[in-house]
């Protein structure tokens, strides 16, 4: 098991690329494989030149075809894509495919949410979303819910968080995930992935991949900083997440749940734009000793796209010490800008998946700090050559 | 693991709600041969009758002889040690009489135990307070986790003196059981505290931003657990909450109250505020937990006592149906509405299907 090579990582990735949603995702999946394939087995190759691949591809044309993903009308419907508490009063009626179809895996619709019968004739699927809406405005205006010990509120995040992120995952990022097949169904298992983009929007979009390909919610751990800004700290916890420390990282496991960790921390999220897709230090191995002690599989996850969104040019110490923040980012866009600064640059992602590692050979050296660093050296050593198959992929960060 | 039963039981604090309660459910099981109920002053009307006949009351001072003379005279086997006040009381000394009490009271109770020979079990009442609360803490607190801050607030650091004590009564008498059990808040019919008063305000301040999850046990079950801990011999720190978690937005909700959100301006700043709605006896400790929160694990105490507190959230629906709370904004009402507005969009659809159908029939 252990390391794969890289000709073995190659062959899911062009049977998973069926699922892919996305309209023009498919046609240019099926161009560049073939000239990646040979490059990826070399090594280390140059980022910028795939991009032979695709003739007529500069930034301007690339927007072009798709478009409704400009980077304005994709967020211009769902305004409220901020962390803004006031979503909760606008309850799950937005016109997401996704929430509508699927009859909330939670509480369904309570029992003041029967349909009388007689007033309408055909329950039709307006009606049921009505009345469903109504029902969840119902039970959050009373308290009419669950939360479990982490604080995690599975109605509010599928119903209210996952619809108003899907948008920004699938049509302004144009999201596309592979390798899904590689998360269990259930059980336990840690998913270690790459961090970056100046702000977290990389971790949030990780849930909706996640979810969406499995229907299972990925429960993140955050940096203590996260823990301590007021309105973040709770939408964190409500939405599945808990601080960063191995007795909540084991006990989620212990739960069986699905755990997702940036072992890179703030030194991977607020690198420089110069240093993208680097994978920088990853920091003591906490996470492995987690996995260790609880004998579950680690999943090394890849994300290609998060470096574009706000390329970091340079930090406001004075600035950051006086917030307490580990940098103030200074981008092209922000603070020049001022708060359009804060929309993010419409780049293309990717996410993959890699075969899980089985942790179960080495439950008995959990302390020892060898093992935990070899096996955090092959965490770290697939998510790079993940990221740089997938970079081969993507030659043009915003097509 | 039901052992030999304490033929005489000793309770202190029986002048409070919990002392007297504990001393007189002792009372009135019949294993239990002798319940003698010590404190500083005689308990008032009302808890002298809950505390009835069974129950012999000693006026005891606050110092170590008179202690010691009362546990001999009696023979004691088994201490419960509730005698401690949660929030200091400007009547009676503030602060400093509080610290006096836990502290020093606690010192001089196992001081005297220690060399009262016939003793055999002490059961001290803790609080979960000893964990603190901040955000760098773990969401799930066990018996042996360390808090990674020392609490701040009078009655944290109380607890934390306190339960070292017990740590070294332990080592001086390792024959006798001591059983420290660490409560989270009581809800309950009958019970009066800081954070039932806070709930039974018409209008709830809250911290912005912030929606800590909070535990609860229901004060039968505290009772339970006291009285088994007389009964059985459980050694060991417990915690004892009601399983699941109910978050503070989702409490004041289901009390049907209304949250007021306060800007966190540094924490004294809020408590300053909580203090100025006529809340005394809200401390920074409580502050913390109201910005934080706290949750316990507590697998220990199921496994050990084979019993388990009702959950949380059955724990607060019993208190906000004693309390009668939930009128303001109750769930039949809000239920009402709902039901009320749906069947208005279906009938205004319906209106408008028929309107529609109506204008091209003719047509």
């Amino acid at each position: 098991m252990a390391r794969g090579d890289p000709r073995s990582e190659l062959a899911p990735v062009s049977a998973a690329d069926l699922p892919v949603p996305s309209r023009n995702g498919q046609r240019r999946m099926a161009e560049p494989s073939p000239a990646a394939e040979p490059a990826s087995g070399s090594g280390p190759a140059d980022i910028s030149r795939p991009a032979v691949t695709e003739p007529a591809v500069g930034p301007e044309p690339a927007v072009g075809p798709e478009p409704a993903v400009g980077p304005e009308p994709a967020v211009g419907p769902e305004p409220a894509v901020g962390p803004e508490p006031a979503v909760i009063a606008e309850p799950a009626t937005g016109p997401e495919p996704r929430s509508a179809a699927e009859p909330a895996v939670g509480p369904g619709p309570g029992p003041a949410a029967e349909p009388d019968g007689e007033l309408v004739g055909e329950s039709d699927a307006w009606d049921r979303r009505v009345a469903g809406a109504l029902a969840f405005l119902r039970r959050r205006l009373t308290g009419d819910y669950e939360v479990d010990e982490f604080g995690f509120d599975p109605e509010l995040t599928e119903r209210v968080i996952q619809p108003l992120l899907r948008p920004l995952f699938r049509r302004y990022f144009r999201g596309e995930v592979t390798g899904a097949e590689h998360l269990p169904a259930h059980g336990p298992a840690l998913v270690v992935a790459n961090h970056s983009g100046t702000l977290p929007i990389d971790a949030a979009m990780l849930t909706v991949a996640v979810h969406d390909e499995t229907a299972r919610h990925l429960r993140l751990l955050g940096a203590d900083l996260v823990f301590r800004i007021p309105v973040f700290s709770d939408l964190a916890r409500k939405s599945g997440g808990t601080l960063a420390c191995n007795p909540d990282a084991e006990r989620l496991l212990r739960n069986g749940e699905l755990v997702g960790v940036f072992p890179e921390g703030f030194k991977g999220i607020g690198k420089r734009y110069w240093q993208r897709y680097q994978l920088q230090r990853f920091g003591r191995g906490g996470f492995v000793s987690a996995a260790l002690h609880t004998g579950t599989p680690i999943v090394p996850a890849a994300i290609v796209g998060a470096e574009e969104i706000y390329p970091l040019i340079g930090d406001l110490k004075p600035l950051a010490r006086l917030l307490g923040t580990p940098y103030f980012p200074v981008t092209p866009t922000f603070p020049w800008l001022g708060p359009l600064g804060m929309v993010p640059l419409p780049s293309k992602w990717l996410v993959e998946f890699c075969p899980p590692i089985d942790t179960t050979p080495y439950a008995d050296s959990a302390d020892d700090p060898i093992v935990i660093f070899n096996l955090a050296d092959q965490v770290r050593e697939t998510i790079q050559q993940t990221i740089r198959k997938l970079l081969k992929r993507r030659p043009d960060p915003f097509a | 693991m039901v052992t030999d039963i304490p033929r005489t039981v000793v309770v202190t604090g029986v002048r409070r709600f919990l002392g007297a309660h504990v001393a007189a459910r002792l009372a009135a099981d019949p294993r239990v041969g002798r319940v003698v109920g010590i404190d500083t002053a005689a308990p008032g009307d009302d808890l002298g009758a809950a505390l009835g006949d069974g129950v012999e009351f000693v006026r005891v001072d606050p110092g170590l002889a008179q202690l010691r003379s009362v546990l001999a005279d009696t023979g004691a086997e088994a201490v419960v040690h509730l005698a401690l006040a949660t929030a200091p009381d400007p009547q009676a000394g503030g602060r400093a009489a509080m610290k006096e009490q836990n502290v020093i009271g606690t010192m001089r109770l196992l001081a005297a135990c220690q060399q009262a020979p016939a003793v055999r079990r002490v059961v001290v009442r803790s609080s979960t307070a000893a964990y603190g609360a901040s955000f760098r803490d773990p969401a799930v607190f066990t018996e042996d986790t360390q808090a990674r801050e020392v609490p701040r607030g009078g009655f944290a650091r109380d607890i934390l003196d306190i339960e070292g004590y017990v740590r070294g009564f332990r080592r001086r008498r390792p024959d006798v059981c001591a059983t420290v059990l660490r409560f989270v808040p009581f809800v309950g019919a009958q019970v009066d505290t800081a954070l039932t008063r806070y709930f039974a305000l018409p209008v709830v301040p809250t911290v912005l931003g912030r929606d800590p999850r909070l535990q609860f046990v229901h004060i039968d079950d505290a009772w339970e657990v006291l009285h088994r801990s007389v009964l059985e011999e459980h050694s060991g720190t417990f915690n004892v909450a009601g399983p699941g978690v109910i978050t503070l937005s989702q409490a004041v909700r289901r009390a049907g109250r209304v949250a007021v959100p306060v800007v966190e301006l540094g924490l004294s700043g809020a408590a300053a505020f909580v203090k100025a709605l006529g809340m005394r006896g809200l401390s920074l400790d409580q502050v913390d937990l109201f910005v934080h929160g706290r949750v316990v694990d507590t697998t220990r105490l199921t496994t050990e006592y084979g019993f388990t507190p009702r959950s949380t959230p059955e724990a607060f629906a019993d208190f906000v149906r004693a309390h009668e709370l939930g009128s303001l904004l109750g769930m039949g009402r809000v239920a009402a509405a709902e039901r009320a507005v749906l069947d208005g969009i279906r009938r205004a659809r319906l209106a408008g299907k028929r309107s529609l159908d109506g204008a091209r029939r003719p047509s």
